[in-house]
């Protein structure tokens, strides 16, 4: 199977959104290229945007590689992206508004009662909370593949905690300060203006009972979280205090942060630290990274978590193969962009068809991210495959499987020349009394040829993202 | 019934608290089992940060240590006007569904001891099944303070054999579980009739019987509530009803002294 490439796809020629930047191309030279990539490099380091990778024996601080060719999006096409996304994200917060009252899904049999029952993401702390703005989910990253020129698929919503969007506005910082001539001669939508939007979009989902200018705070689990330099990066960016659990108390009815003028209240809370950890109070009682008390401060309405604890309940894989569903449930449309098939692994039906075609699947866990624990079946060896049909075996309900799909190519930049690799696409999408959503987003990208798998953790890279101003 | 009721617990430090929290689920709502007439709380040494209602409804309130106080002491006290509603105290209400109710909890999750006497309970209808546990659990679980902590489970404690209303209550609410009922725990005062002065706080558990509602089922003492019987707060175990729960930061030694009375 040939995977779409965006820029030059077989038989059909250069397309259209890439004409101007191949022009461009052309005309320069390979070596000075090959010299801007190491500038990229230079630009990375310097600014100091590193990973940390788990589960390898070196844990040190790693750069997340940078491809110098941008991914690029024409304007109309992103429309119609964003008009599914919106769908989708409004479809979420419909979705747990819903699962925290009355349930309507659950007793109209469209979602099964057992899949929110058994899981660890639905929190009854939540029961009955009604956040300002009736928004649960603030700040999500979708991820989107494409596989051909009007194809576009959901692979993942994530609805808790989405990092990525500093590598967004980094790569676009970096691509302006190596090649300011293309900027001015192609126009490329702004992306750089994020971090006010957050700023905006926080500040009007504030409690209902503060009036005047909010004060918000980036609540980090520290400088050994693997998203660290995001958190702080955003908090400069946004102009608001970053602070850890340690720094926050619960003075005068209020979540309060400690400075030199004493104690200050927060009114939003951008929250970096998972549910489990967030109140030891009223979650695991070992959590040294959290406040005690917030989830009360929470449901008294003085304070505005982003995103709210339990939102997890939403974007849990195996809630993901309902969406359909859920969209046609809460918007009475059907959605704009499709889900990719899902095989649930508890349904024994398709756990058998999984087993059967494993060398064609790609096995998820349930609760998983980041790549983790996943078998990419056509990339596996048949021993990894063996063992993980144990592991499937064993427990079946903490799988589902899809399809491999073909998804789009973007050329990279190597040794060789340009080269075609396999990209996804995070846009970011911000919820208030409004849905904004910043054009582009994060391109994730294969290095490694054929390579499906664009996990940072597992060896991806990344690219700026572009939509044109068309 | 009128019943008065005063609750006192102090909490004492050898050292000044910096920093602690206590969350208190100790203000009884009014329903068809009870009317709450007078209730006030009076705190030293600590203040009300907020009061909200939990996800059971609880009238629950968190404070926060004031100032560096050696002692905290909580007083609760009221009157309520008590009903003979032979032990059924209303439909489920609220937005908590019916089956968070029948999943257990790490306190109450069921193990061989409690799925082998839920084995013992005939066949019968509803109620009657209901009131056959709970024989078997007063018969099986005898009242010895001391042996059993508020970290114990319902399955440490019918293995034991040994404990106290809090335990009697979380087997209870186990097995009417694994029985396929809705069952939930509930705390709140009794009024043991031959003393005023109370040795604890009360607890026992309630399973939801279609038609019927909520229905209290108290092992401890073998019978149904009636009129004796205050409640205050429900939550699927103790740890989610528990009265007062806390978090201190600091290393100070703390010393509880509780003092309840409820009478005529």
């Amino acid at each position: 199977m040939v995977a779409f490439d965006e820029m030059l796809p077989a038989e059909a020629g250069l397309r259209k959104p890439y004409e101007a930047y191949d022009g461009w191309l052309k005309n320069q030279d390979p070596a000075r290229l090959t010299e801007k990539m190491r500038d990229a490099e230079r630009v990375f380091r310097k600014t100091g945007i590193t990973f940390a990778v788990y589960g390898e024996r070196d844990a040190s601080e790693r750069l997340i590689p940078f491809d110098i060719v941008p991914r690029i999006i024409a304007g109309n096409e992103w429309r119609r992206l964003t008009q599914g996304i919106e769908q989708r994200v409004q479809a979420l917060n419909a979705f747990l508004d819903d699962i925290y009252h009355r349930q309507e899904i659950l007793r109209a049999g469209r979602v099964p009662r057992e899949l929110i029952a058994t899981n660890e993401a639905f929190l009854p702390e939540m029961i009955g909370v009604k956040p300002p703005a009736g928004v649960y989910t603030h700040i999500i990253g979708v991820d989107i593949v494409r596989i051909s020129e009007n194809e576009f698929y959901v692979l993942e919503d994530n609805a808790r905690t989405p990092s990525g969007v500093s590598y967004m506005l980094e790569n676009r910082e970096t691509m302006l300060q190596l090649f300011p001539e293309l900027f001015q001669r192609i126009k490329v939508q702004p992306v750089e203006n994020y971090p006010q939007l957050l700023r905006q979009s926080l500040s009007a989902v504030r409690p209902s009972n503060v009036s005047g200018v909010p004060t918000i705070a980036v609540l980090t689990p520290g400088s050994f979280n693997s998203a660290y330099f995001e958190h702080a990066f955003l908090a400069d960016q946004m102009g608001v205090q970053l602070v850890e659990g340690q720094d926050l108390r619960v003075v005068d009815g209020h979540v309060a942060m400690r400075t030199t003028e004493g104690y200050k209240q927060i009114d939003v809370l951008y929250r970096r630290v998972d549910d489990a950890f967030l109140d030891p109070l009223t979650f695991r009682p070992d959590s040294a990274l959290g406040v005690p008390g917030i989830m009360d401060v929470y449901r008294a309405g003085n304070i505005t978590i982003a995103n709210a604890p339990g939102t997890g309940i939403a974007d849990d894989k195996a809630i993901y193969s309902y969406m359909p569903e859920i969209i046609e449930f809460y918007t009475g449309r059907k959605p704009i962009l499709g889900n990719i098939p899902t095989w649930r692994c508890s349904e024994p039906d398709s756990l058998k068809y999984v087993q059967e075609h494993l060398a064609e699947l790609v096995v998820k866990e349930v609760h998983g991210s980041g790549g983790y624990g996943m078998l990419v079946g056509p990339a596996a060896t048949k021993k990894e495959r063996e063992e993980f049909s144990k592991k499937l075996a064993a427990r079946p309900s903490n799988y589902i499987a899809q399809p491999t799909l073909s998804l789009s190519t973007c050329p990279i930049l190597t040794a060789k020349g340009l080269a075609p690799r396999h990209v996804d696409l995070r846009p970011f999408v911000l919820v208030s009394d409004r849905i904004q959503i910043v054009p582009g987003g994060l391109t994730r990208v294969a290095l490694k040829e054929g390579s499906l798998v664009v996990n940072s953790s597992q060896g991806g890279g990344t690219k700026d993202t572009w939509v044109l101003d068309d | 019934m009128r019943l008065k009721v005063t609750h006192r617990t102090e909490y004492n430090y050898d050292q000044p608290v910096r920093y602690g929290l206590q969350r208190l689920r100790l203000w009884p709502a009014s329903g068809p089992a009870q009317t709450m007439l007078t209730w006030t709380l009076r705190i030293e040494g600590a203040r009300e940060e907020v009061r909200f209602l939990d996800q059971f409804g609880n009238d629950t309130r968190l404070l926060s240590v004031d100032g560096d106080p050696h002692t905290i002491s909580i007083l609760a006290e009221g009157e309520v006007e008590t009903n003979d509603v032979s032990g059924v105290s209303g439909l489920h209400r609220g937005f908590a569904p019916l089956w968070l109710f029948q999943h257990e909890t790490p306190l109450t999750a069921p193990g061989p001891a409690i799925r082998d006497l839920v084995a013992g309970v005939g066949e019968g209808d509803e109620v009657g099944r209901l009131h056959s546990l709970m024989a078997l659990i007063a018969e099986r679980i005898v009242y010895e303070p001391g042996t059993t902590d508020t970290r114990t489970t319902a399955e440490q404690a019918l293995v034991k054999g040994a404990g106290v209303c809090q335990d009697h209550a979380h087997v209870f609410a186990a097995g009417a579980r694994l029985l396929g009922f809705p069952a939930r725990y509930v705390s709140g005062y009794l009024m043991m009739n031959d003393r005023v002065e109370q040795v604890a706080t009360h607890a026992w558990a309630e399973a939801n019987v279609a038609g019927l509602g909520w229905v209290g089922f108290d092992a401890a003492n073998c019978i149904s509530p009636d009129e004796r019987y205050v409640r205050v707060a429900v939550g699927r175990d103790y740890r989610e009803a528990m009265p007062i729960s806390g978090i201190l930061i600091g290393r100070a030694e703390e010393q509880l002294a509780v003092h309840i009375t409820v009478e005529q």
